[in-house]
């Protein structure tokens, strides 16, 4: 377990909707909900939700922490935007959803292996290196995530699919050679350090 | 000089050999016959589309939106920013919308911003291309341009999701969008207004990470559309296009089904109709071909 998030129980001990508040993008609004259920119903995939948002945002107030961060719940969310539409309350729940899984990792606690997590981050480190994305290393990556044996596995059963594509030129063999991206690419990584740099001092002091 | 000119942002899917390159190849044939300058933003970056939450915090995020806008504001001042991809309209757009409403994420993401020598207004407009056509041009004018109308073939119009939720188009309902049905008929093909479908998750990027789950919900968005006879599905969103068209075979093995049905952009659409060729159309950028429009754009 990380440091980081013994720092935050430490810190928070008496309220998780506290820290919540403090640390998940758009926290502040959990205490809005008043447990309509709409939410609940609205996530495409539903059935796959071990607690879907509305009982998520029960949780939080609850106090139940480790369950809330380690459960795989928020990474079922398809960013599809039904609940934001339908909340009588208008909380921003889908982005709550992202924070809280993002937050859930950032401290080490989501659950290992989740796919979604997995790809989730391969995304982002694939697009900061060009500061675009490579669809092809994309794809790679994400077939070959748990190994060589899986991937090559991974690719045999893509393997058609990625020919379709390949000859309506909608995929490129060339692309695993360098490929697509911006031309500032130091001063975007920069930008991001400094983003990354700034979001990690407010998380570690607010509250103090 | 054009009759209209946006500051574009195309975004990663659309270039060159990439997923959609078909959609900006169609994109630019309808431009050229509304007359619709699009400027490329200099140097645009990925938006980090909704999935990138799991790597970047909100911050690092927002920042990716805005170096476009801020590059936009500086080198196309002056002009609305329009994005093609769904993904791509919406980070922006959310971007610029958290940094009206929190100055604190504002100072923050200028102060990281400066490290690239930028600096962000955000006081630029951004729009989805179905707002220009549908808003800054109109379905008459479009109607106008038809040279060959999409007779006899009806067509599904399948919205999706981020181009219809949070913000989608003015006026339009969140449950039952009827901007792209209009479009279609303005084509002169049959819309089908009463797709249940219409505005139904296609997993998303969770269609690479949990497939199964995701292809669950995109036979239900095929089989809704033969239910009701449709010839193909349309569609604004890149995500939703690639979703729905390649992973039919993978879904026939599973299922046992047997689809074979065309999901285009509505841009392609509009290329066939406006008399142009099946290559200005984009149609050779189909896995599952469409060979009716093909036999229109033959004609
Ligand atoms: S729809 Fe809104 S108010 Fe209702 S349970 Fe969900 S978050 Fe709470
Ligand atoms: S955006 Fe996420 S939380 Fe909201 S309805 Fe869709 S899947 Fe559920």
């Amino acid at each position: 377990m990380s440091d980081l998030n013994q720092n935050m129980i430490e810190k928070y001990r008496n309220s998780f909707l506290k820290e919540v508040e403090a640390n998940v993008e758009e926290g502040e609004w959990v205490k809005m909900c008043m447990q309509c259920g709409v939410c609940s119903g609205s996530c495409p995939l539903g059935k796959h939700w071990a607690h879907p948002p509305q009982e998520i945002f029960m949780m939080i107030r609850a106090g139940k922490r480790e369950a809330v961060l380690a459960s795989d719940a928020m990474w079922m969310c398809t960013s599809c935007y039904n609940c934001i539409v339908r909340c009588p309350r208008e909380v921003p729940i889908t982005h709550i959803m992202h924070g809280l899984a993002h937050y859930a990792k950032r401290l080490g606690l989501a659950p290992k292996g989740q796919p979604t997590m997995a790809f989730s981050q391969i995304f982002w480190d694939n697009m900061l290196k060009a500061g675009r994305v490579n669809e092809l290393k994309l794809g790679l990556s994400l077939y070959f995530k748990d190994g060589f044996v899986q991937g090559v596995k991974n690719s045999l059963a893509n393997a058609k699919l990625g020919q379709n594509m390949m000859k309506a030129k909608r995929m490129n063999a060339a692309e695993f050679f360098g490929g697509h991206g911006v031309k500032d690419v130091s001063g975007l990584q920069k930008m991001i350090k400094k983003a990354q740099e700034l979001e990690d001092a407010r998380i570690a002091k607010y509250g103090n | 000089m054009a009759k209209r000119e946006y500051s574009f942002y195309p975004g990663c899917s659309s270039q060159k050999g990439a997923s959609s390159s078909n959609y900006l190849v169609s994109v630019q044939t309808l431009c050229e016959e509304l007359d619709i300058k699009l400027n490329e933003i200099p140097d645009w970056n990925c938006c980090a589309a909704s999935i990138g939450y799991g790597g970047g915090g909100v911050l690092p995020r927002l920042t990716l939106s805005a170096r476009n806008i801020a590059l936009s504001e500086q080198h196309n001042a002056g002009q609305d920013i329009v994005a093609t991809c769904a993904a791509c309209w919406l980070a922006t757009r959310e971007a610029a919308e958290r940094f009206k409403h929190d100055g604190g994420l504002m100072a923050e993401a200028s102060q990281a911003l400066a490290e690239t020598g930028l600096k962000l207004n955000n006081t630029t407009p951004i729009k989805h291309m179905a707002e220009v056509l549908v808003q800054d041009i109109g379905y008459a004018e479009i109607g106008a341009k038809v040279k060959k109308p999409l007779e006899g073939l009806k067509i599904a119009g399948y919205v999706g999701c981020q181009t219809n939720r949070p913000f989608g188009i003015a006026g339009e309902s969140y449950e039952n969008p009827l901007y792209l049905d209009r479009l279609i008929d303005t084509l002169g093909a049959q819309s089908i207004p009463t797709y249940e479908k219409k505005v139904q998750c296609c997993g998303g990027a969770l269609a690479f990470s949990e497939p199964a789950k995701s292809q669950e919900m995109i036979k239900g968005i095929i089989e809704a559309a033969y239910d009701h006879g449709a010839d193909m599905i349309a569609t604004p969103c890149p995500l939703c296009q690639a979703n729905v068209e390649i992973y039919q075979d993978q879904i026939n093995n599973t299922y046992g089904t047997k689809f074979k049905m065309p999901v285009v952009y509505y841009s392609s659409l509009m290329a066939v109709a406006f008399g142009r060729s099946a290559k200005d159309a984009a149609l050779d950028g189909q896995v599952v071909a469409a060979k009716q429009l093909e036999e229109i754009a033959k004609k």
